[in-house]
């Protein structure tokens, strides 16, 4: 008799404790749930409120007057014109530049200590702070190559700033291709180079391109190697058109203008004291929180896609 | 007879040289292409040491480590970094403190307890945040969370260490929770199979086994985090102040080196003057502190990671 009544009481403890458990294995759940929607809640909260500042100014005048005194009539111009000259500029430069060294590392590359330093150094730089890149700007571009605060540092920095971007994801991309493709490639007498442009390169493009738009998104939002950089922050006329109506119908002088971007704009207004200018600095934070999270949304709907489709 | 006067080269081989030709040189263009990274390196290396070693022609190096007072570009200048660097870390510290719980246990949310539904859609959005340029947070930071604060501390300054400390660490939360979220996944289910087996629930699985076994991955994750937010510039620049400011109280007003660096650059500074030498120490600094984060980051990840 006694003997069944402590294996009862033990059974009694035996569902005390699993019942405790369980208890906590749900309070923890509903923690961790509460920790994932502050993240997110605060961030959303903060959007809106961002949203909400700029909505006085939400009106095409905003994007096509020049920046001005009076708060009221400031506008844009400028500064997305800018952004697009610059942007221009870093995606001639980081995309040739990535896409080839990522081929490099994927396709060609010995292993070797000389590939290793390599592919070290994209790790490294990955990890720099964009401010250093600013100072490497200053002190390279700006002053011993002398190209001055000029639209073409600017997009050369931001350029250099994404090249790791743009070549791990590259590499991610070509490393997606199983070998049979290449060797079906070389088996009917293809070079390298043929394998490697027509069959590596065109099956990964999609995944290079998700590097890219993530690369020029993070480029778009970048403000700190800019103002390292001297770039004014008000500036009331254009830089010269790129495209002249004249023969040779292009002209390179914009490279060497002075600029504004959308960021350092946001930047200026928002180091005022008067409060009118915060306006104008919502909305342009909120034009550019939209852009950038339009082109990283692309990017991973871009890769969804792919990843979904595709099946070798 | 005349001996045969010059190799003739037959048509099809010459194609085939051409086209090796062709070949060597595509590769050498790929190659230069790479070397653009570690050119890159050098050159930020060798741009902050050229300038530094300027600056530290006047400057002792003792006077830098030592000196309690940063004012370079005052009549009476003190060159002394602590100031700076006790602003970064303070702003790191603060930060680290938010966003390391936070991100952590979301992570552990989402990796052992969500459903994979909810996964599928909050890793996206989590990617996306990463995204958000670091200067709306500074708008954040001063319009947002600092006058909230004051209805807390009023005697708070509008500048103040603790608005952006806060604000740089729900930034880095989307960075740390799809990091270690990561590290979770990549955990082989047999382990979770085995815990369960042995009657333990999701809490005492999350914890006891899979925790351990992704930490390498989870404190790189916060080491980088560090690092990032080390090298955060804009909200720091815009929300924490510019005065330097030797405390480590995060109710003060301080700047840190990124935000001395823009303070430097938003003015108009003479090439090669001693102003504009400071920010390359100060980068310089920066640099190393960064760097060995990222080394230490990496070396956890590769020498703490188990195998299965």
């Amino acid at each position: 008799m006694e003997h069944k009544a402590s294996v009862l009481e033990n059974l009694a403890d035996v569902r005390a404790m699993i019942k405790r458990h369980k208890r906590n294995d749900t309070l923890f759940a509903a923690i961790g749930l509460l920790c994932l929607m502050l993240g997110l809640v605060t961030l959303m909260l903060l959007f809106w409120q961002l949203i909400a500042d700029g909505y006085p100014k939400f009106s095409l005048d905003f994007l096509t007057e020049f920046p001005s005194r009076r708060a009221g009539r400031a506008g844009l111009l400028s500064a997305w014109v800018g952004s697009v000259l610059v942007m221009a500029v870093t995606f001639l430069t980081a995309v040739p530049v990535g896409v080839a060294a990522g081929l490099y590392l994927e396709e060609y590359a010995p292993k070797n200590w000389f590939t290793d330093l390599i592919e070290i150094n994209v790790a490294n730089l990955a990890g720099v702070p964009s401010i250093i890149y600013g100072l490497l700007a200053l002190g390279l571009f700006v002053y011993m190559l002398d190209f001055g605060q000029s639209i073409l540092t600017a997009g050369l920095t931001l350029g250099l700033l994404i090249l790791p971007i743009v070549i791990v994801s590259t590499r991610e991309a070509i490393r997606a291709i199983p070998v049979s493709i290449r060797e079906a490639a070389y088996g009917v007498g293809a070079t390298k180079w043929q394998v490697v442009y027509d069959h590596v390169f065109k099956y990964s493009y999609g995944g290079i391109l998700t590097g890219i738009i993530i690369g020029m998104a993070r480029a778009l939002g970048e403000t700190a190697p800019i103002i390292t950089i001297g770039a004014l922050t008000f500036i009331a006329f254009l830089p010269p058109s790129p495209i002249t109506t004249e023969p040779p119908f292009l002209n390179f002088e914009w490279l060497s203008s002075g600029f504004t971007v959308m960021p350092i704009q946001m930047f200026n207004w928002l180091s005022r004291p008067d409060h009118a200018f915060h306006v104008n600095a919502a909305a342009t934070g909120a034009l550019i929180i939209v852009v950038t999270l339009l082109m990283n949304g692309a990017a991973i709907w871009l890769r969804y896609k792919i990843r979904k489709n595709i099946k070798w | 007879m005349q001996a045969p006067a010059q190799l003739t080269i037959s048509p099809r081989l010459a194609k085939n040289i051409r086209r090796n030709v062709k070949e060597r040189i595509i590769e050498l263009i790929l190659m230069l292409a790479a070397l653009v990274a570690v050119a890159t390196t050098f050159a930020i290396v060798g741009v902050l040491l050229y300038e530094s070693l300027s600056f530290f022609k006047t400057v002792s190096v003792v006077e830098f480590f030592t000196d309690t007072q940063w004012t370079p570009l005052f009549e009476d200048a003190h060159y002394g970094i602590m100031p700076l660097v006790s602003g970064t870390l303070t702003t790191s510290a603060i930060a680290l403190a938010v966003a390391v719980p936070i991100g952590t246990v979301s992570a552990i949310f989402l990796s052992e307890f969500a459903s994979h539904k909810t996964r599928e859609i909050i890793k996206p959005i989590l990617e996306l945040l990463v995204g958000v340029p670091t200067v709306v947070f500074g708008y954040f930071a001063l319009f947002f969370v600092t006058p909230m604060l004051q209805t807390i501390y009023p005697d708070l300054p509008s500048f103040n260490m603790l608005g952006a400390g806060i604000v740089m660490g729900v930034m880095i939360i989307p960075y740390i929770a799809s990091m270690s979220e990561d590290a979770m996944r990549a955990v082989p289910m047999s382990m979770r199979e085995g815990s369960y087996a042995m009657g333990a629930t999701r809490f005492q699985t999350a914890i006891k086994v899979v925790t351990p076994a992704a930490i390498s991955g989870i404190v790189a994750a916060y080491i980088l985090a560090i690092s990032r937010a080390v090298g955060e510039t804009m909200v720091v620049a815009i929300a924490a102040g510019q005065q330097p400011n030797l405390t480590f109280n995060p109710l003060d007003s301080a700047a840190t080196i990124t935000a001395y660096i823009v303070q430097v650059a938003m003015g108009d500074l003479p090439h090669g003057s001693i102003g504009y030498q400071s920010i390359f120490a100060a980068g310089l600094v920066l640099m190393a502190m960064t760097l060995s984060f990222n080394i230490i980051g990496h070396w956890v990840r590769k020498k703490y990671r188990e195998s299965y």
